[in-house]
């Protein structure tokens, strides 16, 4: 399905606004783009917008002005359903707080958006997961509940899963935000090993200035503008 | 979207909260056993009591009613065509009772593919006599094989053996007539009619029907002992009982016959009218109270679901983030209530019928009903198939606003919120 445009994400005048309590403008006219292998990161102080931004070019939040091109294709205006079957199929999600499913073992929850996206078995998407916990150490986990993990095993989990759809672009909105700097290391070395040994793009949004110094373009926001990029 | 991975997912929600689920399919499973009980009870004892009146009435009886006959001498005659006519002391004709043509209008009705069945009956006046008092009574003359076939006559009959009444000179008595005349089975007791013919017959049985002003005055011989009581040859019939296939052509079909026969009919919606009414509401009301409790039911899903909804906002809102769409999450929910809803409604089904089973073991004998040992219970499949089309609709219903809720949760207010 995938077509090898170059540019995996582009951004044209995106505008945001808040309308509570009052309207405030969060995003004025934030345009960049985002090729094919890049391992980028977005910075700013908190209230820049930088979250906002991340959620709007995740197609999840569709209330903006502005031109968002994924894969060559113009998302924006599409229909929800359409969206979400886009995320499902070409984005990876890594929050701040892990969020897997707790009532699944660690093994389901990276299975779950490949069985959404229904394009392999059962039995392969088994064994694609297993390969995926592998690259990050965490097999013999697999059939654990998610609740019974330490965040930064759960942080491990999620990017599991962000990967089981060989997604086009995986997002990251502080990944390693919520872990102690062991656990944040280990996050951020898989990461870099995403970006340097499978091509992946990446684009996160991050605090932690070690983090941002790490990856191949920094981003940097302020007020709701692109300052550098 | 593959069925499987939803069912997956809602089967794991509901076990995360195995507890409130259990609870909410408990509450199902109460109301539908409630509804299918009730309903089978309160039909069986319906049934019962209809019964007792309906089984023995005719849905059509022909019979000539004792009336002044309308056309009076003076309307007859030219001379007072345009007058005022007052004629005072007017008596009923002196037409007979006995129905004219009888055999023939008999055969012609048993030719009628509406009919399913017809009976013949003549009612007499008699005096019991019992010593040097009299008691008034009734002898119904019925053709016993077709009365035991079409008006369940042998429910009725206590004791003795109701076939020995086609022998002639026998007779079946009420119970409280028995019991005033202090005879039993094998005596022989003696009739005087209204006409003054004495006669003596044999008691070979009594009846009882329920109602005890009827077992207090009549009895029942053969057609034969009864026209041979009455000095009337074999053609006296007074009544002609007609039973059809279908009671609701009755009042139609009396008006088309009494034009046809020249004779009057009365059909059993008109007589029994008060008995439809009554069954009606009894009905109306248990349907009201099994419904009553499927939507107190459906209350509680829809209150489980809601709070499943407030502590699964997490869970949602990553399902949509990895990409289930709004549709996928509605139906989860949706499918979580309707699996609610199909195991507490089968498990209450069969308890229901448990339920039923039992209310039938319990005994429930009573003189006024002798052929009832245990509390009647109506086993009719239909109250199962309500009982469980309704558990269906309610859990539906109850799931439908928590789930388009659920399906409407948007992902960023929730993740952007922690």
């Amino acid at each position: 399905m995938k077509n090898n445009h170059p540019t995996v994400l582009q951004a044209e005048g995106i505008e945001k606004f808040f309308y509570n309590p009052t309207k405030t403008q969060v995003l004025k006219k934030v345009s960049f783009k985002v090729k094919r292998g890049e391992f980028i990161s977005v910075v700013g102080k908190s209230g820049c917008g930088k979250s906002t931004l991340l959620y709007i070019l995740s197609t999840m939040d569709t209330d903006y002005l502005g031109k968002l091109h994924m894969d060559g294709e113009l998302i924006t205006g599409k229909p929800r359903n359409y969206l979400a079957h886009l995320r499902n199929e070409k984005i990876g999600f890594v929050f701040q707080f892990h969020y897997l499913l707790n009532e699944f073992s660690v093994l389901e929850n990276i299975m779950i958006p490949g069985l959404k996206l229904g394009k392999l078995s059962r039995e392969e998407l088994e064994y694609r997961a297993m390969e995926k916990l592998r690259i990050f150490e965490m097999e013999e986990h697999a059939l654990k509940k998610a609740y019974q993990l330490s965040g930064g095993q759960k942080q491990r989990v999620a990017i599991a899963r962000a990967l089981i759809n060989d997604p086009l672009l995986i997002m990251g909105d502080e990944p390693t935000g919520n872990l102690d700097k062991k656990n944040s290391d280990i996050v951020f070395n898989k990461f870099k090993e995403l970006a340097q040994e499978f091509k992946q793009t990446m684009l996160v949004v991050t605090h932690d200035q070690e983090f941002a110094e790490g990856t191949d373009r920094i981003i940097e926001m302020e007020d709701g503008r692109v300052i550098k990029s | 979207m593959k069925w499987s991975l939803i069912f997956e997912l809602s089967r794991a929600l509901m076990l995360a909260r195995f507890k409130q689920t259990a609870v909410a399919a408990v509450g199902v499973m109460f109301s539908i056993t409630m509804f299918v009980t009730l309903l089978g009870f309160m039909n069986g004892l319906n049934t019962m009591l209809d019964g007792l009146v309906l089984n023995r009435t005719p849905h059509i009886r022909f019979y000539n009613e004792i009336k002044p006959n309308p056309n009076q001498p003076v309307d007859i005659n030219d001379e007072f065509e345009n007058t005022w006519k007052i004629i005072r002391s007017i008596k009923p004709s002196t037409s007979r009772l006995a129905i004219y043509n009888a055999e023939k209008i008999i055969q012609n009705l048993e030719n009628d593919p509406r009919v399913l069945g017809v009976s013949p009956k003549i009612a007499a006046q008699v005096f019991f006599n019992v010593g040097t008092i009299d008691l008034t009574g009734v002898v119904n003359g019925i053709d016993v094989n077709k009365e035991a076939q079409l008006f369940a006559f042998t429910d009725y009959v206590t004791s003795g053996n109701f076939e020995e009444l086609n022998q002639t000179n026998t007779i079946i008595l009420g119970k409280g007539l028995a019991d005033r005349m202090l005879t039993g089975i094998g005596d022989v007791i003696q009739i005087t009619t209204a006409q003054g013919n004495k006669m003596q017959v044999k008691v070979v049985g009594f009846y009882q029907s329920g109602l005890g002003d009827y077992d207090n005055a009549n009895s029942f011989a053969s057609i034969n002992t009864v026209q041979k009581m009455l000095g009337e040859p074999p053609s006296y019939v007074t009544d002609i009982q007609v039973k059809l296939h279908n009671l609701d052509l009755a009042p139609s079909m009396a008006r088309e016959l009494e034009q046809i026969y020249n004779i009057d009919a009365d059909d059993i919606q008109t007589v029994n009218a008060q008995f439809e009414t009554g069954t009606n509401i009894r009905t109306l009301i248990s349907y009201a109270v099994g419904i009553t409790l499927l939507v107190v039911s459906g209350f509680g899903i829809y209150n489980i679901l809601n709070m499943m909804i407030y502590e699964k906002l997490d869970t949602i809102a990553i399902l949509k983030a990895i990409g289930f769409n709004g549709t996928d999450v509605n139906r989860i929910f949706i499918t979580i209530a309707i699996s609610i809803g199909v195991i507490g409604g089968g498990i209450g089904l069969i308890f229901g019928y448990f339920a039923c089973l039992g209310i039938d073991q319990i005994p429930f004998e009573t003189e006024a009903l002798p052929t009832i040992k245990t509390f009647p219970v109506d086993y009719n499949p239909k109250y199962y198939f309500i009982g469980a089309s309704f558990s269906l609709i309610t859990t539906y219903l109850a799931g439908f606003f928590p789930a388009r809720k659920a399906s409407g949760v948007d992902p960023v207010d929730i993740i952007r919120g922690k």
